[in-house]
């Protein structure tokens, strides 16, 4: 019975609805199914929330970002992109993952897919190369996929990412202190991995290009 | 030390709340600026008052996304023009405030025994001084861009934070015990590398239920990571690092990610919508393995 709350977050995320209504109802399901009272569960749910207030200490880094939004910072980093010269659509999606998993790992940037991908990079990589209408496809596929690896395994190299910190927050209610940090530095390994893959990709693209 | 943070962070929202209540052109001003408002003082007040009334007002926010009366703000960002302009006078130099951000934070949490998190907050300070010292913007510009950022995000900022709590009242009511014994009638325990697949394997088909790897991470892991993995003495901090980015691989290949995976194809104009996803199938099952393989050899 106790299971009530993971089928509610399990169907009210597969059917998106609201994700902040779905998981206090998964709350209080949980705690109606283990014969707590109302109050139990809210005070239940209060105290744990404020226990996890460190997960969102990130907001603290804003005030930095918006500043050098505000001037120039994505302009600057396009044109340091766009300055690469003679390269193919691979290359530059693989100098893109890279400099996509820096910006990820000082969390940086937000979307890259509006942000970089659509006003930048997808017109780089495909001036690059002569491309048929099937690899047209396949490198918009592509130009999307190296933003996501890149973003996805960057962003546990910050210390306070949201997934770091909910990574030690979920450790610490099972009883276990983890601090952040190491938790950055165990994201490196599988950081690396990605990077090569993506790079690997990309590699197979230009070659499948030339022939 | 820590609790100054929370003042701090507590201080963004409230800004938020304050742009957002005078954000005319937006229609959910209202419900946005009471959103970030109660937020930023659970973060500022929690500690010191009743646990059951911090519950009340959480799901009082529930209640007010759950009817969009919260939504994304319209603050806007200075223009194109002056953006260019900018980004011509100051340079490269526009990257040492956001590098000095990253490499205090670590240098702190390396070198110093304050913590990652204090380290965090004075990282982020000494970067905001060097930011406006190097764009000669003006102080009160702060807080409007950072709740502009804030409000772009939405109010699943604070989705980590309820996950959390979530989490711990599944702890709490032996939800993972549940899982667990099921899980055990229909696996061995106590074999590392198969505790090690199922866990991994778990997280990347739950995230692609679910479409979010945070919310499979509080469940797969009390459920399977703890006895199945970390039971046996597998190192918790290699465990959860590789547990989420796991689930990762599961963001990947589903379409129930749509932020990632369908809205780019779109904007891309893409023919499949599904032909993201089809790219990042071989990478998310190579990495899918080599988490398997990294948890093992690391964590045991």
């Amino acid at each position: 019975m106790e299971l009530i709350g993971v089928v509610i977050i399990v169907v009210g995320f597969a059917l998106k609805f609201d994700t902040i209504a779905i998981v206090l109802c998964a709350g209080i399901a949980t705690g109606i199914a283990t014969k707590m009272d109302l109050l139990g569960i809210l005070t239940f749910l209060g105290e744990a929330f404020v226990d996890t207030r460190y997960m969102s200490l990130f907001l603290l880094t804003l005030g930095v970002i918006g500043i050098l939004e505000r001037n120039g910072l994505r302009e600057t980093s396009a044109r340091l992109i766009g300055g690469i010269q003679r390269a193919t659509s691979g290359k530059v999606l693989s100098i893109y993952v890279f400099a996509r998993m820096v910006f990820s790992a000082l969390s940086l940037m937000v979307q890259g897919h509006i942000q970089f991908v659509r006003p930048l990079i997808y017109p780089m990589a495909r001036g690059a190369s002569e491309l048929k209408e099937k690899e047209e496809e396949k490198l918009k596929g592509l130009c999307n996929a190296n933003d996501n690896y890149g973003n996805f395994f960057g962003q546990n190299l910050f210390i306070a990412s949201p997934g770091v910190l909910l990574i030690v927050g979920t450790l610490q209610e099972a009883g276990i202190r983890v601090d952040p940090y190491s938790i950055a530095m165990a994201s490196a390994p599988i950081a690396f991995f990605a990077l090569c893959y993506a790079l690997l990709q990309n590699y197979l693209f230009d070659q499948r290009v030339k022939q | 030390m820590l609790e100054l943070m929370y003042i701090l962070a507590g201080l963004v929202c409230i800004c938020s709340g304050f742009y957002a209540f005078f954000d005319s052109q937006n229609p959910r001003r209202i419900g946005n600026g009471i959103f970030w408002n109660l937020f930023g003082g659970i973060l500022i007040f929690g500690p010191h008052i009743h646990p059951a009334f911090v519950g009340a007002i959480l799901m009082l926010m529930g209640v007010l996304t759950a009817k969009k009366f919260v939504g994304f703000g319209t603050l806007k960002e200075a223009s194109q023009e002056y953006r260019n302009q900018k980004s011509l006078l100051i340079g490269k130099k526009i990257f040492i405030p956001a590098l000095a951000l990253g490499v205090i934070a670590f240098g702190i949490a390396q070198f110093t025994q304050l913590g990652g998190l204090v380290g965090l907050g004075i990282a982020s300070v000494i970067a905001l001084g060097l930011s406006l010292f190097y764009t000669r913007e003006k102080v009160t510009l702060v807080p409007y861009e950072s709740s502009r950022i804030l409000q772009q995000m939405g109010p699943a900022v604070i989705l980590p934070q309820l996950l959390g709590t979530l989490g711990a009242l599944f702890s709490q009511s032996g939800v993972g015990k549940t899982i667990a014994n099921f899980m055990g009638s229909l696996f061995p325990q106590g074999h590392p590398l198969l505790g090690v697949a199922l866990y991994c394997v778990s997280m990347a088909l739950f995230t692609m239920v679910m479409g979010n790897a945070f919310a499979a991470f509080a469940v797969i892991t009390i459920g399977i990571g703890l006895p199945f993995v970390i039971a046996l003495g597998g190192d918790p901090v290699i465990v959860g690092a590789l547990g989420l980015s796991a689930g990762y691989c599961g963001t990947l290949m589903t379409p129930m990610a749509a932020n990632f995976n369908i809205v780019p194809a779109m904007i891309l104009e893409m023919k499949n919508k599904n032909g993201v996803i089809l790219e990042q199938i071989p990478v998310a099952i190579a990495l899918l393995l080599t988490h398997i393989g990294l948890m093992y050899i690391l964590a045991f």
